[in-house]
Order: C-alpha cells, then sequence, then structure tokens
C-alpha cells in the first residue's frame, strides 16, 4: 500500500462518520443517476410496447432526457394555491422523497456494501416504506382541493392494506434465513445450487404475492388508483409544479428501485452469481446487484404497459381477502415445515 | 455524543408532544404527534433496543397515526363550538389530571425491580445475540401465556370493531365478484348481423 492511500484510510478509521457521509453521498448520486436512467428506460420501454419510439431526441438515443427534464423543472415557478396549508404543501414532497431515499441506508449492493448494516434492516426499510404514506396524505390534505384529498383517502386505505400482506411475506423470508440483517438474508441463499437456492424457487408464491404488492405500494400502474387520471386528473400531485412536484416524482420512483432491491435480496440472492462457476463469479457482486433489480423494473415497465387498471374494489378486495389469507396461512405452512422438517426444502 | 443525541430527541420530543395540545388546527397535532413518536423511536434507538425502535415506527407511526389522520381530515372541527363549555368543564378536568399525577407519582415513588430484573438490567443484552432474538425466546417461552392472552385481547377488539361496524343493508347495490368471475363469453356476448339501413 502506498502512502496516500493508507494515510486516506488512517484518516476514515479515525473519522468513522466523516467515511459513512463519504458512503452516503456517493451511495446517494450513484441512486439518483441510476433512477435517472431507470424514469428513461421506463418511459422507452412504454413505448416500444406500444410500437412507438419515446425519449429521443435530448442526447444520443434520449439519454439525456431525464436530465433535461429535471432541469425544466428546477428551473419553473413553483405554484403554491393561495388556499393551501403552505407549510405542509411544501413539507410533502420534501419528506416523501427523504424518506425513499433513506431507505437505500441499510441495502446491501454488495457484500459488505452497505452505508449501515443494521441488525433490524428489513424492519428499517419496512418502517419507512410505510411512512412513505404520509407525503400523499398530506399532500393530499394540503392542497385544499377535491381531487387531491380523495386521491390521499384512496392511497392511505391502498397503502396500509398492501403493507399487511408484504410484512407476512417478509416474515416467511425472516423465518428461512433466521435474520433481520440484510446481509444475512442474502448470505442465507449462497448454497451450492446456485439460482435454484435463492428463495423465490422455494417461496414462489410469496415471490409472487410480494411483486404484486409491491406494485401496489408504489402506486404503480394497474394498482395506480391514487393517480388514476380519468377520474381523478393527476391525484395528489394535481397542485404541484415545478421542484415540489420533482421531489414527488423523484421518491415514486426511488421507492420503485427500493421494491425492485426488496425483490433482489429477499428472493434473488442479492449480489451473489446465478451460477457458481469461473466466469461468473468473476463479475463483481454491485454488477449482478444492478443487473437483477433492473430485470425486476423491466417487469415493473412492462406491468405498467399492458395491464389494465384494477377497479379501486377488486383491488381492495386482492388485498384483504386473497393475499392476506394466503400470505398468513404461507407464515404458518413456513414455519412447521421449518420447525419438523429442517433439513428440508425450507431450511438452508 | 449518545448525551448529545439524547437531549436532541428527548426536547423535540417534549417540544413537539406540547403542540399536540397547543395546535389550532387538528391535523398539525396529528403531525407533531407522528413527530413526538420518531424521536421517542430515536430515544430507542439510543438505549439500544432497537427492534421496539421499528416496531414503534411500524406500528403506531405507519398504521395508528395514519388512521388517527385520516379520521382528523375527514371531522369538520368547529373550534369556536369545542371552546364553549370550557370554563364549566375545567374543574372537572383539572380534578382527573391531578388524581392521574398523584397516581403516576405514587408508582414512580414506590418502584422497585425484583432482584433478578435488576441483575438483568445492569447487563442488559446476552452478548453475540440481537436484542430481536431476545424478546423472541423470553416472549415465546417464560411469557407465553401473557403473549397469548394479549393476543386475545387484540383479537376480541377486532371483533368487537367488526361487529359494531358491519351492518348489512338489504337494499344496497354490490360487486358480486363470484357472478362476475362466472361468466364467460358464451354466455354474455351475443353477435348479431345487422341488416344495413334496417336496423336490429
Amino acid at each position: 500500500m502506498n502512502g496516500w492511500a493508507s494515510a486516506i484510510s488512517d484518516f476514515f478509521i479515525a473519522y468513522p462518520l466523516v467515511l459513512a457521509l463519504v458512503k452516503s453521498v456517493l451511495l446517494a448520486v450513484a441512486l439518483l443517476i441510476y433512477v435517472a436512467y431507470v424514469i428513461l428506460a421506463d418511459r422507452k420501454i412504454w413505448a416500444a410496447v406500444q410500437l412507438r419510439r419515446g425519449p429521443n431526441v435530448v442526447g444520443p438515443w434520449g439519454l439525456l432526457q431525464s436530465f433535461a427534464d429535471f432541469l425544466k423543472f428546477a428551473l419553473k415557478e413553483p405554484v403554491i394555491p393561495d388556499v393551501a396549508n403552505k407549510g405542509v404543501f411544501l413539507f410533502a414532497p420534501f419528506i416523501m422523497a427523504t424518506l425513499s431515499i433513506a431507505a437505500w441506508a441499510v441495502i446491501p449492493v454488495a457484500d459488505g456494501w452497505a452505508v449501515g448494516d443494521i441488525n433490524v434492516g428489513i424492519l428499517y426499510i419496512f418502517a419507512l416504506s410505510s411512512l412513505g404514506v404520509y407525503g400523499v396524505i398530506m399532500g393530499g390534505w394540503a392542497s385544499n382541493s377535491k381531487y387531491p384529498f380523495l386521491s390521499a383517502l384512496r392511497s392511505a386505505a391502498q397503502m396500509v392494506s398492501y403493507e399487511v400482506s408484504i410484512g407476512f411475506v417478509i416474515i416467511t423470508v425472516l423465518l428461512c434465513a433466521g435474520s433481520l440483517n440484510l446481509t444475512d438474508i442474502v448470505n442465507a441463499q449462497d448454497t451450492s445450487y446456485g439460482m435454484a437456492g435463492w428463495y423465490w424457487l422455494r417461496l414462489f408464491p410469496m415471490f409472487v404475492i410480494f411483486f404484486v404488492s409491491a406494485l401496489a405500494e408504489t402506486n404503480r400502474p394497474p394498482f395506480d388508483l391514487v393517480e388514476a387520471e380519468s377520474e381523478l386528473v393527476a391525484g395528489f400531485m394535481i397542485e404541484y409544479s415545478a421542484t415540489p412536484y420533482v421531489l414527488f416524482m423523484l421518491a415514486e420512483y426511488v421507492a420503485i428501485v427500493t421494491m425492485c432491491a426488496l425483490l433482489t435480496i429477499l428472493f434473488f440472492g442479492g449480489w451473489l452469481p446465478p451460477i457458481k462457476i469461473a466466469p461468473f463469479t468473476y463479475v463483481p457482486g454491485v454488477i449482478w446487484f444492478t443487473l437483477k433489480v433492473s430485470f425486476f423494473f423491466f417487469f415493473f415497465a412492462m406491468v405498467k404497459a399492458f395491464v389494465p387498471r384494477y377497479r379501486y374494489d377488486q383491488l381492495m378486495r386482492l388485498g384483504w381477502k386473497v393475499f392476506l389469507p394466503i400470505s398468513l396461512a404461507m407464515v404458518v405452512i413456513v414455519a412447521a415445515v421449518l420447525q419438523f422438517w429442517p433439513a428440508g426444502p425450507a431450511g438452508s | 455524543m449518545q448525551a448529545v443525541f439524547f437531549y436532541l430527541f428527548a426536547t423535540i420530543m417534549i417540544a413537539s408532544a406540547g403542540v399536540v395540545i397547543f395546535a389550532r388546527n387538528p391535523v398539525h397535532s396529528v403531525l407533531f404527534l407522528i413527530l413526538a413518536f420518531c424521536n421517542g423511536a430515536g430515544l430507542f434507538l439510543l438505549a439500544g433496543a432497537e427492534f421496539l425502535a421499528m416496531i414503534l415506527i411500524v406500528v403506531y407511526v405507519g398504521a395508528v397515526a395514519v388512521l388517527f389522520l385520516f379520521v382528523v381530515m375527514m371531522l369538520d372541527v368547529d373550534f369556536a363550538e369545542l371552546k364553549q363549555g370550557f370554563a364549566k368543564y375545567l374543574p372537572v378536568g383539572v380534578g382527573v389530571g391531578v388524581v392521574v399525577l398523584a397516581e403516576l407519582g405514587f408508582v414512580a415513588l414506590g418502584w422497585s425491580s425484583a432482584p433478578s430484573a435488576a441483575d438483568a438490567a445492569a447487563n442488559p443484552i446476552i452478548p453475540q445475540m440481537s436484542n430481536t432474538a431476545a424478546l423472541g425466546q423470553i416472549l415465546y417461552t417464560k411469557y407465553v401465556i401473557f403473549f397469548q392472552a394479549s393476543a386475545l385481547v387484540l383479537l376480541t377488539a377486532m371483533i368487537g370493531a367488526i361487529v359494531l361496524t358491519l351492518h348489512h343493508k338489504p337494499n344496497i347495490k354490490r360487486q358480486k365478484i363470484d357472478e362476475q368471475n362466472a361468466r364467460t363469453r358464451e354466455n354474455v356476448i351475443e353477435i348479431k348481423k345487422v341488416p344495413f339501413r334496417t336496423g336490429v
């Protein structure tokens, strides 16, 4: 190790807070750039399904479109409605963006690459995603307008309902992995079977339920009743413009990427290579992680492109009468299998 | 470092609890209640009880306070009307407050913990065991009866809430999902050839 490198590592050992800050900033920047391209990919995939070309003017193949959009929104004038509750109105997008980015503090993008590798990582993410509903409720209420308020009420009911089944799905994974730490959950999937040892195969029904609930939790189509254009114009975001609007949009996409990352960690082996033989094991973990997250995002985008929107009562029925009983039964079944047949398929 | 954060969380918590009482807008009250909960979770974290901190946020902030907020937003509270009986009910309110305060005082002053609990408090966590695992082991072994009993109380409350709010009105049109799912193309679509310029 040469002089400079050892001096830097000594500095970081002496000041762990500075190291945490540097890590957080690096992760946040990488995440935001990734999200910019995720938004572009979303529009491109949607366009391709509809035989359009999508954004293709700004930069080569439209690659700079998201940045151009961001500049446009940042330079616009924010309009605050006269009768809005100003403090809450401006605080709502801010809190939503902060919470969605904060969830990434515990996500291990490769072995040991987590800003905070805490014992209750999965609970932390679950807690933050359950807080995400506040941005919507506060924004909808503070706008002091009919459609945003209706949208806020819908989202409160929807997000609380689907959180329940997400919670039970997470419990089944925790039972198999035996830990609440995200790194341990990924390591528990590190078997000699490679891809077949990950939890998506062993807990396949839970994997499907988690994917669908993730769509509902992030208000993605076909469950985007919060901003159903034909009924509520733009939902809770109607009165927002310029930077506050961008924060809402950013929060929405970061939440989607977080859900993709959770799918990757809980069911798809995190940073592990799909086959444990030579050329695959040379690829760094962070690349596998990004590839898997992008893979799940592709499905999020495809679902948006070709599934029609649910009716509200169908949405509630699916959450409470279909997913909740199935996931509750699976918690009991998985626990029983682990208790009476520890070496069986659910054990590691 | 720990002390700085302790005083930070504690100050914000007490201040926001005060705002909950004094805010004119009930929605603001609920929002400050949420802030108080979050700071409470911060205090749990400082005490090393990370499981309790997260559960506090998931349950109280993520579910209970959402319902509070929901109800408070829907109610149209009239403050003039609320303040009307203030002077009349003040003595009763003060009386209840004094009694509760006195009870709290007696409990706090007469508090003594069992010798085994005092030992455990001296070394709170078994090394190499996360407090989630520690809580689970004690809840499902030593206190399993109490745990199950409290679950039964919650179940009773849940059934009670459902019984109170569920009433079947006879003349309401409902979505019948089974009938909707049972419809097939053959049963519901009829293709007719319409002769030109004569109509069906």
